[in-house]
């Protein structure tokens, strides 16, 4: 069962768990509450004492902290009516925070202060009711099912009826017993269910704090993507600054070098390695440009697909329809798509042309690549692609093929353009 | 660095005097302004933010000197860079892939030109720009052969240089830039004949 509002309703209630385990909710928020009322009531009174130090007015203002600590208790104890458990409401600190930030962090959270006006509503209204209920409805079951003991040696006076027998004790426990124990326990099933919602509302995740959530993990996966643009950035910096910057003052010695030597095997092999050095040079650019394009860094997604569709071996054309610049991840990611896209065209689709079209609708950036070529592209087997599905998934962007045995094949991406809401 | 230093002693050996070698920008500036140089040749990317210092100097400097030949080298060559280069036509100006340098030569016949007021683009600039028109428009026209002289005249060549270059005679490379010029229905004037083969490119 998976609360008690559905067991209630079930015909079986009084022989499942549920009217036990509704006792056990009640009657042990008698003692929870008592401690939590004491315990507030003790710091109030401790730090109201301590107010003309600072000390006391630095307890005032860690008084969220009883209630992080009463929410942790109660989300425990409502897992007896609630199976499913009660999820935080308190946001995921960041690993780098030290233990005094994040004391600072819950201490202002509202989830922190909900809890603690939990905590006074257990302490005071909710042990009482469930201590009146429960405690009434237990002592008479008590009594009903010692009443053949109790009455043999003494009368006993059960509302209107007085027991003086065993006898009489026994048909009371038979006839009385169940009635009694029935009504209590839907009474007590409602009551327990009520509570237990109660501590639901209280203590559970608000909508926003879920949204925020959301949020903010939407943020780490971008400060994710980011960091690996940062990173990409770097190696190209790297390779430009060194290894670039010596290949081309090879090339230049060895220009220089074969100006003075004389014709002949010498003067051959000089040339040669000077080839070989500019091949590397050339290897390089290729291998720069896939890791950081400079041409997007400087002048933007159209320019750069400009650039990779003239590389191409079949006719391309572009249309793009996009304001100046896009946020850089974006353009990263749907600059890496395309170029994937056209190479997989240039080798696999046997196309006589493609066509790139980008434009903005709303605010999501859509680019469609169209080839006519034969079609029935199978996305698993692009390795390619995959990475950049995961890459536009941080980015909230989606990938979309659809490729007909015969053509056309055509690539949609869509993603959000902007990144800040 | 150590490009400057190759290129100095490469400049050196062909009897050009290196007034400044400087490694940033506003430096670049301003040696150029207090002892303006024939010719500048500059990076593109140059410290301190790495991106596309270079060109900017250049369009600084033409603002300033409208006659001085400038010469941007790059480690990467893009044609999508040409129009902030070409934007004034009225000094010489190059754009080369660093790895030209090597091929001593043909780097000083560039520099030569550039220090002419002439136009000297990168092969590879060239072949990107062909390779947008391959398809349509009167560049379907020409010939294997007027394609090739075009992409040399691009280069900046002259006619001698480009029948070396194919092993023809100088009057069969007249006969074809005839033809080009005529197939593209391109003004003929010697000087400016890259910037016109350019400006047809990019159209």
């Amino acid at each position: 069962m998976k609360s008690v509002w559905v067991a209630l309703a079930s015909r079986r209630y009084l022989v499942s768990s549920w009217p036990w385990r509704s006792y056990a909710y009640l009657l042990s928020s008698v003692p929870v509450g008592a401690i939590t009322i004491a315990v507030l009531v003790a710091a109030v009174g401790v730090s109201t004492v301590l107010s003309p130090l600072i000390i006391g007015i630095l307890m005032l203002t860690a008084f969220p902290l009883l209630g992080v600590l009463i929410g942790v208790v109660e989300r425990w104890r409502v897992r007896l009516m609630l199976p499913g458990g009660v999820a935080s409401p308190h946001a995921v600190m960041p690993a780098r925070m030290s233990r005094r930030e994040r004391l600072k962090f819950r201490r202002r959270e509202q989830a922190s202060v909900r809890a603690l006006g939990y905590g006074v509503l257990l302490g005071t209204f909710v042990a009482l009711v469930s201590a009146v209920f429960a405690g009434l409805s237990a002592t008479v079951l008590g009594v009903t099912l010692a009443a053949p003991v109790i009455a043999e040696h003494d009368a006993l006076a059960m509302g209107p009826w007085t027991l003086d027998s065993d006898g009489e004790g026994i048909l009371f426990v038979v006839t009385f017993g169940p009635a009694w124990y029935a009504v209590t326990s839907y009474i007590l099933g409602c009551l327990a269910g009520t509570e237990a919602e109660l501590a639901k509302a209280l203590l559970g995740p608000r909508e926003e704090e879920l949204q925020r959530n959301v949020a903010a993990l939407r943020r780490s996966r971008l400060d994710l993507v980011d960091a690996f643009e940062t990173e990409r950035a770097r190696i190209e910096r790297h390779l430009h600054d060194g290894v670039q910057q010596r290949l081309v003052g090879l090339t230049m010695t060895l220009g220089l070098a074969e100006l003075d030597l004389p014709e002949g095997e010498g003067k051959r092999l000089v040339v040669k390695a000077h080839t070989e050095a500019e091949a590397a040079l050339a290897d390089l650019r290729e291998a720069v440009r896939g890791i950081h394009p400079r041409v997007l860094v400087d002048l933007g997604l159209e320019a750069a697909v400009r650039e990779v569709a003239d590389r191409s071996p079949l006719p391309v054309d572009v249309r793009m329809a996009l304001p100046s610049r896009l946020p850089r991840p974006i353009e990263a990611a749907a600059y890496f798509v395309i170029s994937e896209a056209l190479g997989n065209v240039a080798k696999h689709a046997s196309a006589t042309r493609c066509e790139v079209d980008g434009w903005i609708d709303g605010d999501r950036l859509v680019v469609a690549i169209t080839d006519n070529g034969v079609g029935g592209a199978d996305p698993a087997a692009g390795t390619g692609l995959t990475g950049l599905v995961t890459r536009l998934d941080a980015l909230g962007g989606t990938l979309d093929l659809s490729s007909p045995p015969g053509g056309p094949t055509r690539l949609r991406m869509e993603c959000p353009c902007r990144l800040d809401d | 660095m150590l490009l400057r230093e190759g290129l100095a002693s490469i400049l050196d050996r062909a009897g050009h005097e290196v007034r400044d070698s400087v490694g940033d920008a506003d430096t670049l500036l301003a040696v150029v302004r207090k002892n303006p140089p024939d010719v500048v040749i500059t990076d593109v990317r140059m410290p301190p933010g790495h991106s596309d210092e270079g060109l900017r100097a250049a369009a600084a400097i033409r603002a300033d000197f409208p006659a001085m030949g400038i010469l941007v080298l790059s480690q990467y060559v893009a044609d999508a860079y040409l129009s902030s280069l070409l934007e004034s036509t009225s000094g010489g100006i190059g754009y080369l892939l660093k790895d030209r340098v090597g091929h001593v030569t043909e780097f000083l016949a560039s520099l030569d030109r550039v220090a002419d007021g002439g136009t000297v683009v990168d092969p590879e600039v060239v072949r990107q720009l062909l390779a947008r028109r391959r398809d349509d428009g009167p560049l379907a026209a020409l010939t294997p052969r007027e394609l090739e002289v075009l992409a040399l005249m691009a280069e900046g060549r002259v006619n001698s240089s480009i029948a070396e270059q194919l092993v023809v005679s100088e009057a069969a490379v007249r006969k074809h830039v005839g033809n080009i010029f005529a197939k593209l229905q391109l003004e003929e004037g010697h000087d400016r004949r890259v910037s016109a083969v350019l400006t047809y490119l990019r159209r």
